[in-house]
């Protein structure tokens, strides 16, 4: 097999550059088995984040040709041989050193999510749920927490601004996860509205398109939240009574 | 006071370690009313736990209502070759339904059972099915569900910080030091007291399931401080780990694969465990192959697959197979479910599975075998607590989950390391809340001993010698694979100590470049002397046990030996050299023996 080429992102918030390395490559190689490789033999100070090495973390996200993956499911028998292969840590969040970015945003909203709040189950405590009930929200609950959907979502990657604003696709899987857990009684369309942002996300699927746990986030997520907002926010009778009386 | 010269953080309870056992620690810890502390090298999520595929042992009754702690005790002793701390395989056995109906209540959304219960699956050495279960990604539905659950608590979180060595105010406990991954900056915690959930030592071999973190940090820390390790000659192979391609090689196959219905084959298409089974189990196993298939759904009336023997049993019998020239062209066996469950069961059981090799193998499971093989799993034994309370030999000093030891004995049943977190995590948590209200005074923490750690931690730096951490650990993996694997002797084992002795010379003239910022050379240089003293300890005790038994097998004491059944082996640091002394195992009580007898 022709070595590979790899442009690897070195650098820190002072500044930095792609810089190439090439390596011997060996059958079913992923692309964090070469960035690892490159670490033992040529950079040893190489910074890249990463864990399971199986796809169920989702630690090693980054830019692969600039498209946003996970280095340990990216076989490099994807890419023509010998061509150069580019790795860039992802965009959105700020660098830390070269492929590791502070995704410290995402634990930050986190916090503010509305928990999880169960109504009364069975008598001896446990809950009766029917598999059919809970298909959608076991969908969500795949999310390995790879933030590449928070990565490549517009609304903050290209204005960062919104980021105070903004929850981002992970969290709405999040809450559709919480809305939709058959126990589940707390309230969050008016945390939805004001501070989640959901209105602005314009359903482009971005965030669908790069999920490595294929979930329909757009469709199967945030379609759904954007209805429930709407059917409990802007209900006229519910707009009605809230005016009369003051109460959310 | 001088070690105000670094960071400084002050807590009645740090729990170093955020897997399933640090989660719960600190979400009891906390509960209790004490200010508690979370401590972990990767962002919060990632931990090893992420990775468990098949479920969580408890006997709930929901499919087999015969099914109760009594039983899911027996299991778990014999499992472990009665090697087992018994009072912690009970409280595990009895406690273990309660935590997963908590972790249901506090949101996990488990697979459910016709009439909308848990539904549980079986498993290796479990007489049902047992184990409650999110298809084949379990511990993901356990991790998050955990996370969230200590984040609404308000839990302070110290996310990419590792702890290099724990902080001790005469023979108590006082804290832990250690450094920011991002910044490299150092770091003194004060604390009353200290769990640690650090879990295993998978890194020390070559080809393992095990995440990077797993590199006995928390075996190095309790040692250095004063505790006690037992058990840890006993380390656990898993039978199906893939083999193909070279780079994926280890990467977990779930025995829920089994447990579902597949099936383990050799190159000339025999499903081999039937010659395998071993005279312990011979009463309760099935010898033909149609009575092992009508066992899935009729288990009254029939005796357990062998496929479904306890790890240590099937990982050896792969083992001969491969050894004796019937295994698959890249040097495993076959774990075939293709041909006996349809397509769709297949995905809806096991989408990880099918994923993971459709991603990294291009092998449809649903259409062809698997290629398997044993890899390094799973620390049956570690530091040595008090069953009821964790508590290790160091006052202050607690530890739960994979990085301690007693309950799993010689070796684990599958499911029985998510059940172990929770139920141990949670004692864990209590208990060291508990000596932290009654604690007199305020930890102190010398300030010449947190100037030495400074030093020593940043070392590496400062050689001159141009040894790679990088090659120095792919040299000891080399060593443990191949010295200190699934079946042992004496004179590799000696050998291995050897290697083992010069790899730390070599350590010392480890030089790594560059700065102190998120520099993965200077976490290893540094991991690499826990992994060292793992390695070592393991070694020892290895070479100590003069029998087979559980995960540790002799090639030159094939059998059990029931006199070295009646003791652990203890390992201890005596100023620098590492010690093995035989301890003798309590004697069980008569109540509890009485449900070892019962029917075979």
């Amino acid at each position: 097999m022709p070595d590979a080429v790899m442009r690897l992102w070195r650098g820190d918030v002072r500044g930095g550059a792609f810089r190439e390395y090439r390596v011997p490559t060996e059958e079913g190689m992923v692309v964090l088995d070469v960035i690892h490789k490159i670490q033992a033999t040529q950079a040893h100070d190489l910074a890249v984040r990463w864990n399971c090495k199986a796809g169920k973390c989702g630690s090693c996200s980054a830019e692969v040709n600039g498209r946003p993956r996970l280095m340990c499911m990216t076989r490099m028998n994807l890419f023509a041989a010998g061509e150069p292969i580019t790795v860039a840590p992802i965009k959105t969040f700020p660098l830390i050193r070269d492929l590791v970015a502070d995704v410290s945003f995402n634990y930050q909203v986190a916090k503010t999510i509305p928990a999880f709040r169960p109504g009364p189950g069975e008598p001896d405590g446990t809950f009766r749920m029917m598999q059919e009930d809970i298909d959608r929200g076991q969908e969500f609950h795949k999310c390995i927490e790879c933030f590449l959907c928070q990565n490549v979502c517009h609304v903050i990657r290209d204005h960062p601004d919104n980021m105070p604003f903004f929850a981002g696709p992970r969290f709405f899987v999040r809450l559709a996860a919480l809305e939709m857990h058959p126990m589940d009684e707390a309230a969050r369309a008016e945390y939805l509205r004001l501070k989640a942002g959901l209105g602005f996300c314009n359903i482009t699927k971005c965030c669908t398109e790069v999920c490595p746990e294929h979930i329909k986030i757009t469709d199967n997520a945030i379609i759904p939240l954007k209805e429930r907002v709407v059917s409990e926010h802007y209900d006229p009778i519910v707009w009605t009574w809230r005016k009369l009386t003051g109460r959310k | 006071m001088a070690s105000d010269k670094y960071e400084n953080h002050e807590y009645d309870v740090i729990v170093i370690g955020a897997g399933g056992a640090g989660l719960r620690a600190a979400i009891e810890a906390s509960a209790q009313g004490v200010k508690t502390a979370l401590i972990c090298k990767s962002l919060l999520g990632k931990a090893h736990t992420v990775m468990a595929e098949g479920g969580i042992a408890a006997a709930l009754g929901n499919v087999w209502p015969e099914d109760n702690w009594k039983v899911h005790f027996r299991d778990t002793m014999r499992g472990g070759k009665l090697l087992n701390n018994w009072r912690m395989a009970q409280l595990h056995a009895q406690e273990a339904p309660d935590r997963v109906k908590e972790l249901e209540a506090w949101g996990a959304l488990f697979d459910r059972t016709k009439d909308g219960r848990i539904l549980q699956r079986d498993f290796g050495g479990h007489r049902y099915a047992r184990l409650a279960h999110v298809g084949d990604r379990t511990g993901l539905e356990m991790i998050r569900t955990l996370q969230q659950h200590a984040v609404h608590k308000g839990i302070d979180v110290f996310m990419e910080c590792t702890i290099t060595r724990l902080l001790k105010d005469g023979d108590r406990v006082s804290g832990a030091f250690g450094y920011w991954r991002e910044t490299g900056r150092l770091v003194v915690f004060k604390a009353k007291a200290v769990v640690l959930a650090t879990g295993g030592i998978g890194k020390a071999w070559k080809f393992g399931t095990n995440s990077w973190e797993c590199v006995g940090d928390g075996v190095a820390l309790a040692l250095e401080a004063g505790a006690e390790l037992i058990d840890m000659e006993c380390y656990q192979f898993h039978p199906t780990g893939m083999v193909w391609p070279p780079s994926v090689r280890g990467i977990l196959v779930t025995e829920g694969v089994r447990g579902d219905g597949g099936t383990l084959k050799n190159a000339l298409g025999d499903r081999f465990m039937f010659k395998y089974i071993p005279e312990f189990f011979r009463a309760e196993t099935a010898d033909t192959e149609a009575e092992a298939d009508r066992w899935y759904a009729d288990k009254k009336n029939n005796r357990r697959t062998p496929d479904l023997l306890p790890r240590d049993e099937v990982a050896r019998a792969i083992n001969a197979e491969v050894r004796a020239g019937r295994g698959s062209p890249h040097g495993g066996v076959f774990l075939d479910i293709a041909s006996r469950r349809d397509a769709e069961y297949i995905k809806r059981r096991l989408p990880s599975m099918y994923h993971q090799f459709k991603e990294l193998a291009d092998v449809d499971i649903t259409k062809e075998p698997m290629e398997v093989g044993p890899t390094a799993h799973y620390m049956n034994g570690g530091v040595r607590v008090d069953a009821d309370t964790e508590a290790t030999a160091v006052p202050g000093l607690f530890a739960a989950g994979e990085v301690a030891g007693g309950l799993h004995g010689a070796n684990r049943l599958g499911g029985n390391s998510l059940s172990d977190l929770v139920v141990f995590g949670r004692r864990a948590g209590l208990y060291a809340a508990e000596y932290a209200k009654v604690f007199k005074g305020t930890p102190t923490v010398d300030a010449g001993q947190a100037e030495a750690l400074a030093r020593e931690c940043l070392e590496p730096f400062e050689r001159s010698g141009g040894e790679n951490p990088y090659a120095i650990h792919q040299d000891l993996q080399e060593c443990m694979q191949t010295l200190v694997g699934i079946i042992r002797t004496e004179g590799e084992l000696t050998k291995a100590l050897e290697e083992i002795a010069t790899l730390r010379e070599r350590c010392r003239r480890i030089r790594v470049d560059g700065n102190r910022q998120y520099n993965p050379a200077w976490h290893l240089a540094l991991d690499l002397q826990s992994m060292l003293t793992v390695s070592e300890a393991v070694t020892r005790a290895a070479l100590e046990r003069k029998e087979s038994r559980g995960g540790h097998a002799r090639e030159d004491y094939p059998k059990m030996d029931a006199e070295l059944g009646k003791v652990n082996m203890a390992v201890r640091k005596v100023g620098e050299e590492l010690t093995v002394t035989r301890e003798r195992i309590p004697e069980m009580p008569p109540d509890l023996k009485k449900l070892l007898e019962g029917d075979k």
